[in-house]
């Protein structure tokens, strides 16, 4: 059986990159072929979520065919059983030709590498160059490409094309014009994946540039989502120009925590401060992109709000004072032991991990206690990736605490009544709009119990407040909406004296005399996840490293995002 | 909007003429709307978008050229944007932004009437109406005269090659045009307020 048969059986072709042939399924685009097998191919306008442009020529490839046959003759093959090849004198775009039986592609020849020379001079010609001063330098195709196959010298003398530096386009986002290699990119995004087409291309010839019709502007909630494809320094986030050279800064792969999508992103941080949120590509939950309130929601991180060591008021009415760990614990104990289970209540949260989820149950089942509930979060979901449900976790809240939220008015009408005298506030202010306490409810308490990552009025009613962490200095993992287990990662570490929380609510479960060593010897999230897999049936076989940084479906919630159903129905 | 307005402002930022008081300002009137939507309707549903130009060419007859108003009507009419609508008529020089005059010439400059005496006609005629040569650039490429009786372009092929150079007045060709003919063209214009 001759090589192409063998691989039309399996609806492939056979292509030869480099010299060697490889198969790849009937309409891959020859970009794609040609990167899957390391023969790298640069491209600019090329998106593989996008339409295809074919504009920027910067991914030609040297290619051929078997000669065409003169009519009634039969095609010759070689001991291999592959005709032989002519290269065809000009290169072809890669990114909008697809692979075909026994084509010849060059990513290495001396055509192909004098075609990107040519593409890289001609986008230079009119480029200003500024690299020192461009936010790009570092993460920017142009200077990379330049970089790997430029000429190193120009020729071009004249002088160049002005165009608008500096422009505000949108709320988010600065355009330079003269930056731009008219990749379109951001054109088709807006038009294609957010439906709103705000963005085109004026002029003509040299004096083309990106715009916005004037009144109008590029203020979409994803608008930033063009910061990201923009290959070049053209589109830049307002928030994270000029903060920092993008390459002292450490990626941490981790996820959103704004809604229930669970959005995967990166982390991008520089010794303990956070500089900037971008996505990650996850085709299950976001594609390529991200809503920018969730990637502006970072400040917090790096506040002054923060907490950093425990607090305590030792005398009703008195301010708070810091204190240690240990003795704060200690105190703790105390004052838990003296209360009537019946009387207390604990408000945990769906913004918890998992893990820390499994840590609260275990303490209040220490603590003997009934009254429990989560506070549930909603909004309007956008039909692309923001969800109605602004908890990132409450199919695991659902799933480990058995809660969603419904109890909570019992418990508000608890503490109005009297009934409820003692309350543990764990991850969430309570006077916030969802959670619905008034100052006057928390006032009129016995004895309130906090932990919590920043300063809230809720933290300021506390008897004891325990500083906890942010999504950023916390491993664990969430459950989204569609029911995907997603892994957390810390990208710094706990502000101060700031502890993780699952740790905060095991060593108080131990404090107060728990004896499962599930819960008190428990050294890691890690473990703790290990030992829910073993508790919980959908979790059943998880391991941290079995989950990866692109997460399982565990659970058939029945809830689907928008935005990756469009993608999906689209192929 | 700032004083010079900037790249993007300036997309939309209207460009002053005397020529526009030789033309009716751009009005949306229900007979307007229904040309348009007549336009429209030769294309099939779901590509309104291809009436653009049709529309562009209606506007710029009748009102001599393409006002920064106008934009977001044509693109409301024919279901686009008006970032598309700016980036089709900044794209071809034959869209006029700026109003032209009365008597609008268009001096070909393509190598056979190039070859034939067209550059230094077109430099002739714009001396002749008052307008400087150098004035005439990339980003501006129509001069007029202070009165905005006369305006000028140079243009590419005017698909009369064999006969250069060529001059094109508002809809009428003029062959193997010289400096001569076109004093006394201009001379006939200005008396005869009537289209040449
Ligand atoms: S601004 Fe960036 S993404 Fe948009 S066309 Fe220019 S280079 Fe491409
Ligand atoms: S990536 Fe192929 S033409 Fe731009």
């Amino acid at each position: 059986m001759l090589p192409k048969d063998a691989a039309a059986a399996e609806g492939k072709v056979n292509v030869q990159i480099n010299g060697k042939w490889y198969r790849f399924p009937k309409g891959t685009r020859i970009a794609d072929a040609c990167n899957s097998v390391g023969a790298h191919v640069p491209c600019f306008c090329y998106h593989p979520k996008l339409s295809v442009a074919g504009s920027c020529r910067m991914c030609l490839v040297e290619q051929g065919m078997p000669p065409r046959l003169a009519p009634g003759a039969t095609p010759q093959y070689n001991e291999d059983g592959y005709q032989t090849i002519s290269w065809m004198p000009r290169a072809v775009i890669a990114c909008a030709n697809t692979v075909a039986e026994n084509m010849g592609i060059r990513t290495d020849s001396k055509l192909t590498s004098e075609a990107r020379r040519g593409v890289l001079e001609f986008l230079l010609s009119n480029h200003p160059l500024d690299c020192p001063i461009c936010d790009q330098a570092g993460e920017c195709k142009l200077q990379e490409y330049t970089a790997d196959y430029g000429r190193g010298t120009h020729r071009f003398t004249e002088s160049k094309t002005k165009k608008g530096k500096n422009l505000s386009i949108g709320p988010r986002v600065n355009l330079d014009q003269e930056r731009c290699v008219l990749c379109r990119r951001c054109v088709r995004f807006m038009k294609e994946i957010v439906g709103e087409e705000v963005l085109g291309v004026v002029g003509r010839g040299t004096h083309n540039a990106i715009a916005c019709y004037p009144g109008t502007e590029l203020d979409s909630n994803y608008s930033m989502n063009v910061v990201d494809i923009c290959p070049v320094g053209a589109m830049t986030s307002k928030d994270f120009r000029f903060k920092m050279r993008v390459w002292f800064l450490k990626s941490t792969p981790t996820i959103d925590v704004t809604n229930g999508t669970g959005t995967n992103i990166n982390i991008w941080t520089r010794e303990q401060q956070v500089y900037r949120i971008t996505p990650r590509q996850n085709d299950e939950v976001n594609s390529c992109w991200m809503p920018d309130d969730a990637r502006l929601a970072y400040k917090y991180i790096n506040a002054p709000a923060r907490l950093t060591t425990p607090l305590v008021r030792t005398d009703a009415g008195a301010d708070q004072r810091p204190s240690t760990w240990d003795a704060t614990i200690g105190l703790v104990t105390e004052q838990l032991h003296k209360c009537a289970p019946t009387e207390v209540a604990m408000i945990a949260s769906a913004r918890m991990t998992n893990e820390e989820l499994y840590m609260v149950r275990a303490l209040a089942k220490q603590l003997g206690i009934t009254k429990l509930d989560i506070v549930p979060r909603t909004g309007e979901a956008d039909d692309l990736l923001v969800s109605a449900d602004r908890n990132p976790n409450s199919t695991g809240a659902k799933l480990i605490l058995g809660k969603e939220g419904k109890g909570l008015r019992t418990i508000r009408n608890g503490v109005r009544n009297g009934s409820i005298r003692f309350l543990i506030a764990l991850g969430e202010d309570l006077t916030s709009e969802e959670a619905g306490f008034t100052a006057e409810d928390l006032a009129g308490l016995d004895y309130l119990l906090c932990v919590s990552h920043s300063e809230n009025a809720t933290t300021k009613a506390a008897d004891v407040v325990l500083p906890g962490v942010t999504f950023a200095e916390k491993y664990g993992t969430m459950i989204n909406v569609a029911g995907r287990i997603q892994r957390l990662n810390k990208a710094i570490e706990p502000m101060g004296e700031a502890r993780s929380d699952w740790d905060i609510y095991r060593s108080i479960s131990q404090s107060l005399g728990c004896d499962c060593v599930n819960v008190i010897a428990c050294p890691s999230p890690m473990a703790v996840l290990e030992q829910m897999a073993l508790e919980f049936e959908p979790m059943h076989g998880l391991t941290w490293g079995n989950i990866g940084n692109e997460g399982k479906a565990i659970i058939e919630t029945g809830v689907t995002i928008p935005l990756i159903e469009r993608e999906k129905a689209k192929k | 909007m700032s004083e010079t307005p900037n790249a993007i402002e300036a997309v939309s930022a209207p460009i002053p003429s005397p020529g526009e008081q030789y033309f009716p300002k751009f009005k949306v009137t229900p007979a307007l709307v229904k040309e348009a939507q007549a336009l429209v309707a030769q294309y099939p549903e779901g590509k309104e978008q291809s009436a653009v130009l049709p529309i562009i060419h209606m506007i710029q007859e009748k009102f001599g050229y393409i006002c920064p108003e106008s934009m977001p009507w044509i693109a409301e009419m024919c279901k686009s944007t008006p970032i598309h609508v700016a980036g089709i008529v900044t794209f071809y020089p034959g869209i006029h932004r700026k109003c032209p005059g009365k008597f609008h010439f268009r001096v070909c400059r393509t190598i056979a009437c190039a070859m034939g005496g067209g550059e230094e006609l077109l430099a002739h005629i714009c001396k002749k109406i008052g307008v400087d040569p150098a004035s005439l650039t990339d980003e501006e490429p129509m001069g007029i005269s202070e009165d905005g009786m006369f305006s000028i372009e140079a243009v590419e092929c005017l698909a009369n090659c064999g006969f250069g150079p060529n001059v094109m007045v508002n809809d009428a060709l003029h062959q193997e045009m010289t400096p001569a003919k076109a004093d006394k063209l201009i001379t006939f214009l200005k008396k005869n307020t009537i289209n040449a």
